[in-house]
């Protein structure tokens, strides 16, 4: 008998399919992974402590860095938890065009996970096809807030900015165009043998493991729940939207991809109803006094982010700043899984089960 | 000595070079096109310096070798890969005339002498003193030599048909019908098998950037990457030449077009092989390692041993016998 030792490699921080700064400290046993550390840290830029020296205004461009991919929902995340604090009333010009770019940004996030994550298993042209609609949302964003990545479009109470003349149109011009477009994804990628071999039955998380480790989003709806907070405690103006939550049945790598794939096309509905029912005139910032005192007292809001729930969490003391600002990161919550997913697979799957999880490593560090 | 024998092959080895960088820019293209971008088009019209430029770039760079590398093994490795490369287009005919040597067994020497290159891989990465470099090789070598039992086997229907190992006299047989219809698995079985040999996708988990980095040549700069990447791509050349003369007919016109030159024919058909690797690339993800294992001894070698008993009995068929015995 060969005597043989087990290998330890370092994946990441500097690596290309760690999506950022996360690095992995693996024990490999030949290909066999023995053992993960997932090390991170290296992108914190401790924006929960610096929220403590800033007024609620000023905190809002913090929360488009966390989420770099979806800056809208995190924009909303505080805003929302705010407004509930302080028993604001939002005019509904504004909660339409906060629906819309949120699911316009939930599109553009999970275009970009699927064009990454073929591309970590290989293929690269669904990532360039991927980013060719993505590039859409964001030149519908530039024109809506003049950023194509850090929005800062909401506001206590309403948004900053009106939909300029013909906006809405060319939303809703880009709905129809994404919806055939999809079919073409489906036709390159999702009956391609090789893709099917590769995460079909891969990573599989069941229902009751996934509930254990507190995931959210696609990561806990693959294994058939059908948790998604927009239905189960509708915030803004999510009740109105006729929609449906895929879930996924066995719970492997080809069930999230289809389930955000799935997913997507939800959204397209709902930014296409919400462009219907879109009102013709009205103001965008209802009345909010000039400065934000958010009564004594603490809250807890969920929201549903493209990688899962976005808490926010505000202690207050009255003051014009928070006391204490968490937030409830899915992503990070989302990473703990993974030592458990991967121990025992291969180390060609490493990178598959970590793409499937769909982490932002601005999220996860904070 | 005769001037024009010593010049030939050196004149047609430039032609070969010139067809290399040429062929880099043609993939950028396509794959540029298949994925609705123009591609390279700085340098030069069209970007048709773009190699170029890009060696030259390769040249002047900082030659780095690590500090705990095993130094004369990695110096050795890229010329160890990339001198069969050149090596195997020897026997390779291009038409009647234009060719470097005639040689009995060139389907043999092409098959063997393109083996030692994965010993420079092999090489490369254990000399590199690099985990990503050593799993990308292992990988590499692993791979490289599962694939080389089903590339050879494919070809032996040929072989039986012809009953020579001659390259030259497998084109002559083809005057009537390209072995690829009635070899047809085993151009199926040989094409796969050579994406493969080539590292190219969706076979190319030795360079897997995706989970390994680079692979082997992770610790390589300057020109001795480039040694590496030029040996890969003299290979596409020649796997692509091999190809034509093996299945489609070398310089043979089809549809009795003769007035056209046979070298033109080839180039054409040359270009068709060369253009559905490029395209498969664009296209494919990524085999896994264990299941690309799994298809090379699993799927390939049991058909391309069918298809050898094939051969074998479909010549003794009457009325069928003159597609397999030339």
């Amino acid at each position: 008998m060969l005597r043989t030792e087990e290998m330890l490699l370092n994946v990441g921080p500097q690596h290309p399919s760690t999506h950022g700064v996360l690095r992995l400290v693996v024990k490999i046993d030949g290909e066999r992974i023995v053992e993960v550390e997932p090390v991170i840290g290296y992108l914190h830029r401790g924006t929960e402590k610096l929220a403590e020296d800033l007024n609620y205004t000023q905190i809002i461009p913090y929360t488009d860095r966390m989420d770099y991919l979806s800056a809208m929902t995190n924009n909303y995340a505080l805003v929302h938890a705010v407004e509930k604090m302080m028993g604001l009333e939002i005019p509904e010009r504004a909660d339409y065009l906060r629906v819309i770019v949120m699911e316009l940004n939930r599109i553009a996030s999970h275009l970009v996970w699927m064009g990454t994550y073929l591309l970590d298993i290989g293929a690269m042209s669904p990532f360039l096809y991927a980013f060719r609609d993505r590039e859409q949302i964001l030149s519908l964003f530039n024109e809506l807030c003049g950023a194509r990545l850090t929005y800062n479009y909401m506001r206590v109470g309403g948004v900053k900015w009106d939909a300029p003349p013909g906006w809405i149109e060319k939303a809703d011009a880009f709905v129809d165009y994404l919806l055939p477009q999809m079919d073409e994804y489906h036709g390159l990628i999702t009956g391609n043998e090789i893709f099917v071999r590769r995460t079909k039955g891969i990573g599989i998380v069941s229902q009751e493991l996934a509930i254990q480790y507190a995931l959210s989003g696609a990561n806990l709806r693959v294994s058939g729940s059908d948790w998604d907070l927009r239905k189960k405690e509708p915030y803004s103006l999510y009740d109105r939207f006729q929609f449906d939550v895929p879930v996924g049945k066995n719970g492997d790598l080809y069930d999230k991809y289809l389930c955000r794939m799935q997913e997507i096309v939800e959204s397209l509905k709902i930014v296409k109803q919400a462009i219907d029912q879109f009102p013709e005139k009205g103001t965008i910032m209802g009345k909010v006094p000039r400065v934000l005192r958010v009564p004594e007292g603490e809250i807890y809001t969920g929201i549903e982010s493209p990688r899962g729930e976005l808490g926010c969490h505000i202690v207050s003391k009255g003051k014009d700043k928070p006391w204490r600002l968490k937030f409830r990161r899915p992503s990070f919550y989302n990473l703990q899984i993974l030592p458990t997913l991967l121990v025992g697979e291969s180390i060609s799957n490493l990178v598959a089960i970590l793409g499937g999880i769909d982490i932002v490593l601005g999220e996860v560090d904070c | 000595m005769n001037p024009v024998l010593v010049m030939g092959p050196i004149l047609l080895l430039f032609v070969v070079l010139g067809f290399v960088t040429m062929a880099i820019l043609f993939e950028r293209k396509v794959i540029g096109w298949i994925q609705m971008r123009p591609g390279p088009n700085r340098v030069g019209p069209w970007g048709i310096l773009q190699t170029v430029a890009d060696v030259l770039k390769l040249l002047i760079k900082e030659d780095i070798i690590p500090s705990k590398a095993d130094k004369p093994l990695f110096k050795l490795a890229p010329a160890i890969a990339f001198i069969p490369a050149f090596a195997v287009l020897a026997v390779i005919p291009f038409t009647e005339s234009l060719q470097f040597s005639q040689f009995a067994v060139g389907i043999l020497y092409y098959l063997a002498v393109s083996s030692i290159t994965i010993i420079g891989i092999l090489m490369g990465g254990w000399a590199s003193n690099n985990k990503y470099a050593l799993l990308g090789a292992m990988r590499s070598a692993a791979q490289m030599i599962s694939y080389e039992i089903p590339l050879v086997m494919s070809v032996v229907g040929i072989i039986l048909s012809v009953g020579s190992l001659n390259l030259v006299e497998i084109v002559e047989a083809q005057k009537q019908v390209w072995f690829i219809f009635p070899q047809f698995l085993g151009f199926a079985v040989f094409f796969i098998a050579s994406l493969s040999e080539l590292n190219r996708t969706p076979f190319d988990l030795p360079e897997a950037e995706s989970e390994l980095v680079a692979g082997y040549h992770v610790e390589y700069t300057g020109f001795r990457f480039a040694f590496f990447m030029l040996s890969e791509y003299v290979y596409v050349f020649a796997m692509a030449s091999l190809t034509t003369v093996l299945f489609l007919g070398g310089w043979n016109a089809p549809f009795g077009l003769t007035m056209i030159p046979g070298i033109v024919w080839f180039v054409l058909k040359f270009l068709l092989i060369v253009f559905s690797l490029f395209w498969i690339r664009a296209t494919m993800p990524r085999v896994r390692v264990d299941q690309l294992m799994e298809f090379a001894w699993k799927v390939l070698l049991p058909v391309a041993l069918f298809n050898i008993l094939l051969t074998a009995v479909l010549q003794e068929v009457p009325y069928l016998d003159f597609l397999y015995r030339l």
